[in-house]
Formats: C-alpha cells, structure tokens, sequence
C-alpha cells in the first residue's frame, strides 16, 4: 500500500446537486439591488428567503437523520455558502450551521436532542468566542461560576456574528481552570446586554454581548466543549473561506465586466496589459482558494479532524482572505473615479473582505499555525 | 458523498502486481544509481554542455532502458515492452524520489517517439524509435527562429522540394542539444505563396549531420551551453524525411506540442527534470544559522515559506480540481490554461529565496567549495528563466488567460 500526499478532491453527486441548486437560489434571490436594500436594515437579512432556505431542507444539511436532519455532513455546506458569497446572500446560516457543527461534535446525546431538531427547522445558533481581537488567545475572562447546583456566567465577549437575531449563543467560558462551551438562550439575555457594533462590512451583523449574571443550568454546558474547540474554529475557518471564495469570484465578474465595456482613450480597459495581468493574477488567487475550501470539504467528515484536514481548512482561509482582500482592493482600484463612490459594487466586495480577513484568524495566524504543522 | 471519497483514496492505492513492481524499482535503483561523477549533472535536458556530461548521461539512459525502466509503454517491435503505463508511471516517481540522473533524450523521448507511434508511417517508426530509447540517437526540436520567438506562423526556413530531396535554407534558434543531435523535428516553409501562413508549413524528421547544416552554440544566463544556433545553407534532406503531406506540418506542430505540455499520454518516460520541490527547500534551510540561530525558528522566514507550501499545495490541488467540471463551471479552461504561469512563475519565486536563505553562502556559485549543494540553487534559479520565456513569456501566458479564459479585449 502506498499513500501518496493527500491531495484528495471529489465531489459527490449529492454535492454537485447542491452546488446547481445554491448557485440558481443565490441568484435568483440576492441581485445586488436586492443586497443594497438590506444594507441598512436592522437583521440583515431578508426572512422570507430565510424561510426558504430553512424549507429547502439546508439548515438540516449538517445535522443527523435521527434528529430531523438530512446528515449529509459539513462538506456539503461548503457549495451552499460559496455562493452565497458569490451573490452577497446574507443569512444567519454560517453563524448556525458553525453553532450546529458545535452540538454535533461536543454534545450529549439529550443535549443533541434538544437542540438540533430546532436548527433544522430554524432556530438560529451562534458561537460567542473572543472576549477582544486576539484569535490566538488560548485563555479567556468569561467566568462560570459555581452557584448551589448550578452556575453563573461572569463576563463579556466580542463580535458575536448574528447576536441580534440569535436563538441560543455558544459562549467559550472557563470553568476552574479549563475551557467550556456553555449554551445561553436569547431569552436568558437582556436586550440591554447587546450592544450592536458598527462594521466595515454592511452586510454583515455582530455584536458585544455581556453574558454576566445570567444563570447556566448543567445540561447547558456541552460535554465536550474544550476537546472539539479547536476543530469548531476549524469549521468557522472554512465556511468563511468558502464564503470569501465566492466573494472573490463575484469581485472578478465586475472587474471583467468593466473592463469589457468601459473605454478610455478609444479603447477597452481590459486590452491594457496593466489591468489585464493584475485581473490574471486575481483569478489565480481565487482559483487556488477554491481548490483548497474543495479539498478541504472533502477532507472534512464528522470525526475529530486530523492533520490533513487541519491543514486543508488553514491554508483555505489563509488563501481565500487574502484573495478576496486583493480581488476587493483591485475591483475598486479599476473602477477609477467610479470605484472611489459609494454607488459602486466593489465597495461591497473591499469592504466583505474587511469582515472576512478577521473572522476565525486572519491569515497570518493560520499561517503561523500551519508553520507548527508544517515547518517543525 | 462517504462512497465517492473513498474512490478517491483507492485511487491511491496499489495492487499487488505494481506494489512488487515497485518495490523492484527501488532496489534496483539502490543497486545501479551512479555515484557522484564529480561534476555537476544537468537540472534539465537543456543544460547538457560537453562530451564528458553527454557521455555520462548517453551510458545512463541505456542502463535505464536496458534494465527495463524506459519505454515500457512502447510497442515491443520498436523497443519498448507493451506494457500499461502504469508501470512507467511507477518506474518514474520512484527514480524521481530517488534524485536519478535524467534521461536526457528529451526531445525524442516525449515529443518525436509518440507522435511517430501516433502518427508515423511503418518505416518511419522502423527508423526512428528504438534509438530514441537507447540514447544512440539524439533528437532536437527546430521550431523557433531568430527573432520569431514562439510565433511559429511567421516560420521563414524554407524547404524546397529537388527530385528525391528537399533543399533548406534558413536558421533555427534554442536548438537543444543542437550539436549532439542526429534528428530534428523541423517545421519549414514548404509554401510562400499561400494567404493563411499557417498553411505553407511542412513537417520534417530531418537527419542533422548532412551538408549545409552547421551548428553555434549559445552560452546561457547560467554560463552553461546546451543549446544552439542552427543554420542550414543549401542543406539536402531526403524527401522520405516529410512527415505526413506537404503544408500539414502547422497540425503535426501543434500536435507535436501536446505532448510537450503533457496534455497527450505516449512518452517514453523516464526522469525529464530533476525537480526541485518545497521539501528540498526546507531540507537546506535547515541547517542554515541566522543571528546566531537556526534559521528555521525565525518567524519571518517560517510565514515565507508556509507561503510557498500553500503555494505549492495550490498547483497540486488544481490538478486535482480540473478533474471535476461541477467545481471550474464558471472559468471552465482557467486552471488548464494557467498551468503554465502559476507553475513556472511558482519555481522561479521559490528558487529565487532559497538563495536568500543560504545567509552569506547565497552569493556562491557552481565550481565553489563552499557553495550550498554545489551551488544547485543558483544554478537552478537562473535556469528557470528558461520556462518563464521559454514556450511563450508569462508576459505572453497572462494575456492568453487573460484573453481566452476572462474575455478581455486584445492590447
């Protein structure tokens, strides 16, 4: 038997359906008039197309069969949130289905039960990690507190994606000296103790949330938090690669289609070679991070990730940031005097990228990570 | 989704037939890779320079075809074994894990030998390819011209037919091994007085040592020699050397082409280029000091190089992509066509910092004592220029992907 390097990738044929199916709801759904009208708007989100997701079948893509799910695992996730980067559509389903990958992993068998059918019919989930910007803290202030048979939760954490609409929070919390996840329900939380915070990326939604006081019964905290920790920064590592990919795909297409129409001096843009290599090297970027976020969705399966895999989901988002930050920064560079307004689509696409380059570490942390697996 | 992984690994997996086959690959190399000649051998099949290499690299080839390793996919009456290129395949990673010489006969061997099985008529395969795989006879490509580059439709050696014989005129440029060669692969002008000037080019398997051919070598960026300036003055070739019919010679090019970016099976096989992969890069810095420390604990150097392994990871997983049309739909030729930039622009980054990380010792070169690996790196970095231009410049390449697979307008 010999194995050579991994560089594994298929897609299967329940894979590629739903790679046809996201591509033409994304589509269909999210135009960027559609986009824009949401900007402002207090969720983010149009619930009517939520609504439809959650009927589709796509919240329940990652949970077991035996508790309302289709089972089909977190690599098929990754077609459905690649384009809904590419469209722009914004749902709460990577801050869930990340929440969801948390109680699959680390939970009891009546903890499952109690949460997961409700994710499958749409309940939202998110995690609530930082306390402050480090992504490498491996320690945090976010106290739980013995109290008779149960305990309080003492303490704030930071940029919780989807805090608003939220259902239940995954909250990283330390117990003595070791790492919990505990779960809090959005009726346990005050409206007072969210504080939403101002992004770069209007499309997206997060907010402060100060957990203190709040009352943790002992079938709240996951039975395995601290041991699947590290694979659930993993996840979210992925699925924001795989959104960044599409994301950067999307900021391609409108940098093609300026350069296609737009003349200047009697020509097209595009035939200039100083815009037309740099766009080159845009879809190399963007090509390699789409190989990685496949590779890695085909890596990935519902056992504690190895070393293959925790490579493959560390240099996809290392490789997808960094390309959606160029395709973005370049998308508004050649778009002239037009890219510098407000009225231009490649502000969506820098500004995405602001959002994706630091959710789950940047990619200068994975790289250090992947330095440790790799280098030593 | 579980099923289709799993393919996807068993893919990776052996038989028995080739496991033991492989296992014979490996303890026949440990028996019979020769020893350090003393000199530098050649990265690629470009850089054979003198009779002493040549002579070296000749007696290597027939040992590797002698034993069995080489042309195994070829038919028996030619040389070769009929065997499944399965077990070239294996033959060939594991000489190319082992660091074997190359089996310099490149030209022959991957381009001239599959299009004559392919395409070649019963004398022309009689001819021609049992000494493509024993090294006797040595084959070059007479393609590019003086300040024609790769345009191959502006082609001006002309060739014209005298009886029995054509007559050449003209000269070729980059002409590997241009001075050893017995053969030559020459596309000329058969016709000047067609409109479309693809269409006047004839094919040859043109015979080199006739008279009228003369050969200058050219002194590379590297100080080495390997190719040629080839002139033809009057030269008489056979007209039996005219592969298939007079003003074909624009397809057979083309096709001829293919197989030198491996987008068409049929080489002979054997080891073409000594790469030089990331782990290579890693094994040198790891001896390397730097402000009193392993260099390998310093934190910058450690993000390059997980770079270039991300890199690295990149080119193999597009290979890998390109195997599933679901997942490159919206670019479908992109990666294909890309290939050639990503990859070529890749090794010349990554030869470039392994000098950086060689610390003072980066400045030396072939023929010093102290030069890291022989000064194999300096070499190998210089060299690479030779795929960035050579085949048509990146500069070219970004316009072809930039044309063809995004749809942007001509300069």
């Amino acid at each position: 038997m010999t194995r050579t390097a991994n560089l594994s990738m298929a897609l299967s044929d329940e894979q590629a359906m739903i790679l046809d199916n996201a591509r033409e709801f994304c589509r269909s759904k999210s135009d960027i008039t559609a986009v824009r009208s949401l900007l402002k708007s207090a969720t983010g989100f149009n619930p009517e197309v939520w609504q439809e997701m959650i009927e589709l079948g796509w919240t329940g893509m990652v949970i077991p069969e035996k508790h309302g799910g289709s089972e089909m695992g977190i690599g098929s996730a990754i077609p459905v949130v690649e384009n809904m980067g590419r469209y722009l559509l914004c749902t709460p389903f990577i801050s869930s289905t990340i929440a969801a990958e948390a109680i699959i992993r680390g939970g009891s068998e009546s903890q499952q039960s109690r949460w997961l059918p409700a994710v499958a019919q749409g309940s939202i989930g998110t995690m609530a990690l930082l306390d402050n910007e480090d992504w490498g803290a491996t320690d945090t202030d976010c106290i739980l507190l013995q109290d008779q048979n149960d305990f309080i939760l003492q303490g704030k954490k930071f940029l919780v994606a989807d805090a608003e609409v939220a259902d239940f929070f995954i909250v990283l919390a330390k117990q003595s000296d070791s790492l919990v996840l505990v779960i809090v329900e959005a009726s346990q939380i005050p409206a007072s103790a969210i504080e939403k915070k101002t992004l770069v990326d209007e499309t997206k939604r997060a907010a402060s949330v100060d957990f203190s006081g709040i009352k943790i019964s002992r079938s709240a905290v996951l039975a395995e938090g601290a041991k699947i920790l590290p694979d659930i920064r993993l996840i979210g590592a992925l699925l924001i690669a795989a959104e960044a990919t599409g994301c950067a795909a999307a900021a391609l297409d409108t940098i093609v289609d300026y350069l296609t129409t737009r003349k200047q001096f009697g020509r097209l843009i595009g035939s200039y070679q100083s815009l037309k290599h740099p766009t080159v090297d845009v879809l190399i970027q963007m090509d390699s991070a789409r190989s990685f976020i496949y590779h890695a969705a085909t890596l990935i399966d519902q056992d504690a990730l190895d070393r293959d895999t925790e490579i493959a989901c560390r240099m996809s988002k290392a490789q997808a940031a960094e390309a959606l930050s160029f395709a973005g920064d370049r998308a508004v560079q050649f778009h002239g005097g037009m890219g510098f307004t407000y009225e231009c689509d490649a502000m969506l696409y820098i500004r995405r990228a602001q959002w994706a380059l630091h959710q789950y570490g940047d990619p200068q942390h994975h790289r250090k990570c992947l330095a440790g697996l790799l280098l030593d | 989704m579980s099923n289709n992984i799993n393919q996807e690994l068993n893919s990776n997996v052996e038989d028995a037939e080739q496991s033991d086959f492989r296992k014979g690959v490996v303890d026949w190399i440990k028996h019979n890779n020769p020893k350090d000649p003393g000199f530098l051998l050649p990265q690629t099949f470009m850089e054979v320079g003198s009779e002493q290499v040549l002579d070296f690299l000749r007696e290597w080839q027939y040992k590797v075809w002698s034993s069995g390793y080489l042309g195994m996919a070829w038919p028996r009456e030619y040389g070769g074994q009929g065997m499944s290129r399965q077990f070239q395949q294996i033959a060939d990673e594991e000489m190319k894990k082992a660091r074997v010489p190359i089996c310099f006969n490149v030209i022959g061997l991957g381009w001239a030998g599959p299009l004559i099985i392919d395409t070649g008529s019963d004398f022309e395969k009689q001819t021609y390819l049992k000494g493509i795989l024993t090294g006797d006879d040595i084959w070059c490509q007479g393609f590019s011209e003086p300040n024609h580059g790769s345009d191959l439709g502006s082609i001006q050696t002309r060739a014209e037919r005298d009886g029995d014989e054509y007559m050449i005129n003209g000269s070729k440029i980059w002409t590997t091994m241009g001075n050893f060669a017995k053969y030559m692969i020459l596309l000329a002008r058969t016709d000047s007085q067609v409109d479309r000037r693809y269409s006047g080019l004839s094919f040859f398997l043109a015979p080199m040592r006739v008279p009228g051919v003369t050969t200058s070598p050219i002194q590379k960026l590297t100080g080495d020699y390997g190719f040629t300036e080839t002139f033809f003055t009057d030269a008489r070739i056979p007209a039996n050397c005219l592969m298939g019919e007079e003003g074909h010679g624009w397809r057979i090019a083309m096709q001829t082409l293919q197989y030198e970016r491996g987008a068409e099976a049929g080489a002979a096989g054997g080891v073409s280029i000594l790469s030089t992969v990331m782990n290579d890069l890693l094994r040198i810095a790891k001896d390397v000091q730097r402000d009193g420390k392993p260099l390998m604990r310093d934190s910058v150097t450690r993000d390059n190089l997980v770079k270039f392994l991300i890199e690295e990871h990149a080119l193999h997983l597009s290979e890998s992509r390109l195997k599933i049309p679901a997942l490159c739909s919206d670019y479908p030729n992109s990666i294909a066509l890309s290939g050639k930039l990503r990859g070529t622009e890749f090794y010349r980054r990554m030869r470039q910092y392994a000098l950086t990380l060689q610390g003072a010792s980066g400045s030396l070169y072939v023929g010093d004592s102290d030069a890291v690996e022989g000064g194999f790196w300096q070499r190998a970095y210089l060299n690479n220029f030779s795929t960035t231009i050579g085949g048509g410049t990146s500069q070219i390449q970004a316009n072809i992907v930039g044309e063809h697979v995004l749809g942007l307008p001509k300069d």
